[in-house]
């Protein structure tokens, strides 16, 4: 009789996603679905489903949700880990979403040391609103509302939203990963499992920045777009442990040994 | 004085009270009541919830509602609830959002300010059909404003609370007493239409300190069913619930509005609450005020009669619904309508529209933060009656 090795995690809903060819939202769920399932937690998890490209969300996971208004998800976490402390609480946002209007909320909410996980996806671009600039954006990148390309000069510098939540004293587990080849999807599950054990165990908020792809907004072709992440993404946002609730490490750690 | 009643009330026989303009009695239906205890308004609506069951709130700080947070930081820990202070209305008024999704009995507080940047969840709310109470001590506006008592916000409450067509539930009381019994009823107004409820009061009712007592062994005044809608995680045993107010799809929007509009038309069938003073007598004018202002108006009312003149109150105390059906009824036994208001006019609107121009409508008010006395009221029916008042034809 043939092994099962490779099959639909059960927090993952039997459908097809909208999302476009090559975007790694589709990757970053099933991620996110097999943790749940390996952690045995999919019956007692509330998602919150942000506004963005995956304002869908709750049509792909196998689990109950809510759906926040924009950025505003971690605030609504806190009110569903508050009333319901023994739920599994996740966000997943966009860099729009978390990074521009949400900014306060998650801030704020991991300041508390909120018990809840976020998966925070970061494509340097909106979206679902077709490909404005977003905080994210590298410099010199192309967007609707930056035809020339970013101009740090009057729209800042993308901001690094890993680093800036590792500042916090509130303990928290605080990672970045990424997921454009199978190998470094590898460890993206493992800082998944990670950031949702220690909420399993009670022990601290915790938030995954996951980069991601966006080649219909990006304006290059999928393949084309992994190797766009790679070089122009990945030396401004390295992958690492940015903080542990142990007091682990602010400087990024090598991916590979 | 004269018996002064208080009736067309839903779900409430017709109370009487003798003593209406001293101490505003509730307009809410008597129960077993426990002994008496001095409470700050605040404080009052603060207790009201938890013993109607509310474990959770979520606020942020805005004078003049301060005191609500502060009692609910103190005293939802002691019954294992949890109080959380947000960094911004925008959060607390999300918090609640999620909290409420969970099925749990939740509430907010704010003021006028602190209510604009609630008007995001509260939509949101209402079209996610999440059972909330809020609490808006209005102070005058616009912008910062000040932090005096005022009804500059009936406008926002009744008619305008977010983006989209959607309503609330609003309810003004005139006392410390009835604020703390509409604050019980709100959480079970709000379960059973799956609706946010607001409580319009202003810094007077927050401020006050009054008897005030609450009912024993409760029972709540709708049936309700359990709450199988929660996202409380799924075993399996049902498809997954999802708290959201997207739809995509116009033809599913569309069937959407129109069940939002069906709970809106039976609050309007069901849930009309207002209180008539001295209306089963003869009467040549017709006040209509709420909330504190109401209770300005029945010490005018006395004064006058002293002098014999035939005057009547009427006060909505829901603001939605409306009592509108009521106050024209009112209205034509008397020859003229007199509206008083801590607004530069906004339920006068609901009034003239009540009315059709049947009889003539006046208006006194006072704005940014000053309150109206009854002296003002009494000199103004007498000008009225005495053809030295001019009616207000447009707002």
């Amino acid at each position: 009789m043939a092994e099962t090795v490779f099959t639909r995690p059960e927090s993952l809903a039997d459908v097809s996603t909208h999302y476009c060819p090559g975007c790694t939202h589709g990757a970053i769920h099933r991620l996110v679905a097999e943790v749940l399932d390996e952690l045995g937690v999919r019956e007692r998890t509330v998602g919150i489903a942000p506004v963005g490209c995956s304002v869908l969300a709750y049509n792909y996971f196998n689990v109950d949700f809510q759906e926040a208004a924009h950025g505003r998800a971690p605030a609504v976490a806190t009110g569903v880990k508050r009333a319901r402390p023994d739920l599994i609480v996740f966000s997943y946002q966009g860099d729009g979403d978390l990074a521009s209007i949400g900014m306060a909320e998650i801030i704020h909410c991991a300041n508390r040391g909120e018990k809840i996980t976020v998966v925070f996806v970061n494509n340097a671009i909106y979206g679902m609103t077709g490909g404005q600039m977003a905080p994210t954006t590298m410099p010199g990148q192309v967007a609707t509302t930056c035809q020339l390309g970013r101009d740090v000069d009057s729209a800042g510098h993308p901001i690094r939203v890993a680093e800036l939540m590792a500042t916090l004293r509130t303990p928290a587990f605080v990672a970045r990963a990424t997921v454009h080849n199978p190998l470094v999807s590898v460890h993206a599950k493992e800082m998944l499992r990670r950031a949702f054990t220690y909420q399993v165990e009670g022990t601290c908020f915790s938030l995954v920045e996951v980069l991601s792809t966006c080649p219909t907004n990006w304006g290059i072709p999928p393949v084309e777009a992994m190797g766009w992440l790679e070089k122009n993404m990945l030396p401004y946002y390295p992958v690492g442990i940015f903080k542990t609730p142990e007091g682990g490490s602010r400087e990024p750690k090598p991916l590979v040994d | 004085m004269a018996a002064l009643q208080c009736g067309d009330f839903s779900g409430a026989d017709s109370e009487t009270d003798s003593d209406a303009g001293r101490h505003a009695p509730s307009c809410v239906r008597s129960e077993t009541r426990m002994t008496k205890k001095l409470m700050k308004g605040s404080e009052a609506i603060g207790e009201a919830a938890v013993q109607a069951g509310c474990k959770l709130f979520f606020g942020y700080p805005i004078t003049p509602q301060n005191e609500i947070p502060e009692y609910m930081s103190m005293r939802l820990p002691q019954i294992g609830g949890t109080f959380v202070q947000a960094e911004s209305e925008v959060a607390a008024s999300n918090m609640i959002y999620g909290a409420a999704g969970t099925g749990e009995r939740v509430m907010t507080s704010s003021s006028s300010p602190g209510v604009s940047l609630m008007s995001e969840a509260i939509s949101y709310l209402a079209g996610s059909e999440l059972p909330v109470v809020i609490v808006n001590i209005v102070r005058a506006g616009p912008g910062l404003g000040g932090i005096l008592p005022s009804q500059g916000d009936y406008f926002q409450a009744t008619k305008a609370s977010g983006h989209g067509d959607f309503r609330v539930l609003v309810l003004a009381p005139w006392s410390i007493q009835e604020a703390a019994d509409l604050v019980q009823d709100a959480f079970d107004l709000a379960d059973f239409y799956r609706n946010p409820v607001m409580i319009l009061g202003d810094g007077l009712i927050g401020q006050m300190m009054e008897p005030v007592e609450f009912s024993e062994g409760r029972t709540p005044i709708k049936e309700l069913e359990p709450k199988t809608w929660a996202a409380t995680g799924c075993d399996g045993s049902r498809p997954t619930n999802v708290i959201n107010s997207l739809f995509l799809d116009p033809e599913e929007l569309e069937q959407h509005n129109i069940h939002l509009k069906e709970k809106y038309d039976q609050m309007v069938a069901d849930e009309i609450r207002v209180a008539t003073y001295g209306t089963d007598e003869d009467y040549d004018v017709l006040i209509v005020a709420y909330g504190t202002v109401a209770r300005v108006c029945s010490t005018a009312m006395e004064e006058l009669r002293e002098d014999g003149i035939k005057v009547a109150l009427i006060r909505p105390v829901s603001l939605f619904p409306f009592p509108y059906k009521a106050i024209r009824e009112a209205a034509l036994k008397a020859g003229s309508v007199l509206v008083v208001e801590l607004s530069t006019g906004q339920m006068i609107e609901d009034v003239q529209l009540a009315l059709a121009r049947s009889r003539p409508v006046h208006f006194h008010n006072r704005l940014g933060g000053m309150l109206v006395s009854p002296d003002e009221v009494v000199a103004k029916v007498k000008a009225m009656l005495g053809g030295q008042s001019e009616e207000v034809l447009h707002g």
